[in-house]
């Protein structure tokens, strides 16, 4: 299997740990924030291409702006939202406070269901889902653009 | 005495520089001061950009010209960038075991990090000042 051969006991390693809410969260922690690591690329490449003209802007955008392109947008959103509220957690255990097992067990749910829908949420808003724009923000003039809205 | 000494360097010298850089509670507390300035300018960020960008090229432009808009960019993305170079630091030392792959990664995250603010500010400068 391996090439250990060192016979006394092992510190217990993740494979025998039971699961728990906390111990997801942390390394969903970790998770999201190597999301955000690649998904700030796009922020600074959008930055340079707004410097560099349209001749860099548009090709970024209509890449962007393929389905591909808006899932990976998307999974960015939820990628930011989790590891920005869950930071938030993480300072307020650091501070030494809900360190109770059961309440860090349900804040971290929260938590979770939290940054999932502050991340539909930004793009419901924001008019970021095809036919939905609550707040006017393409312009269309439609609470909920229709059809009729070309 | 249990062994002879195989050479000159006494137990003591063998495991002087080893182990931690002493510099642990730096690294937590900028990791932290750095997260907490994330909590205003990460949603400030979104929120305003989001704006930006339905605009397209032109609406782009205006709002990375303005003053505010500028300097609160940086901010964004410098912090960002500081802070997730402290975390990927953290990741490649915990799963990367190997001392040349290690330093290698350590190295280039450092580069990737100081690469992608140097792009920024070339980007915010250049609008601004144009």
């Amino acid at each position: 299997m391996s090439s250990w051969t060192d016979k006394r006991p092992m510190s217990p390693h993740v494979s025998i740990w039971k699961w728990h809410m906390t111990m997801a969260s942390s390394i969903l922690h970790r998770i999201t924030g190597v999301g955000n690591y690649i998904g700030i690329f796009i922020v600074v490449a959008w930055l340079f291409a707004t410097a560099a003209g349209p001749d860099y802007y548009e090709p970024l955008a209509s890449i962007v702006g393929t389905i591909w392109g808006q899932l990976i947008l998307f999974g960015f959103t939820l990628s930011i939202s989790y590891h920005l509220l869950n930071g938030i957690r993480h300072l307020v255990m650091d501070a030494g406070r809900a360190l109770n097992p059961k309440f860090a067990s349900f804040l971290s749910g929260l938590v979770l269901v939290l940054s999932v829908a502050l991340a539909v949420a930004i793009w419901l808003l924001a008019g970021l889902v095809p036919g939905v724009d609550p707040l006017n923000i393409t312009g269309t003039g439609n609470m909920i653009a229709t059809g009729a809205a070309q | 005495m249990s062994k002879p000494q195989e050479t000159m360097r006494t137990p003591l010298g063998k495991v002087r520089g080893l182990g931690s850089a002493k510099h642990g509670a730096g690294h937590f507390i900028t990791q932290r001061v750095s997260a907490i300035a994330l909590i205003f300018l990460v949603p400030w960020f979104l929120i305003s950009l989001i704006g930006a960008v339905r605009g397209g090229y032109d609406s782009a432009l205006t709002w990375v010209a303005d003053p505010i808009n500028g300097v609160l960019t940086l901010l964004a993305v410098g912090a960002a960038l500081y802070h997730m170079r402290l975390g990927m630091q953290v990741v490649v030392e915990d799963y990367i075991a190997k001392h040349g792959a290690k330093n290698l990664l350590l190295i280039l995250n450092t580069f990737v990090c100081v690469g992608l603010f140097a792009a920024a500010a070339y980007a915010v400068l250049k609008i601004a000042i144009a």
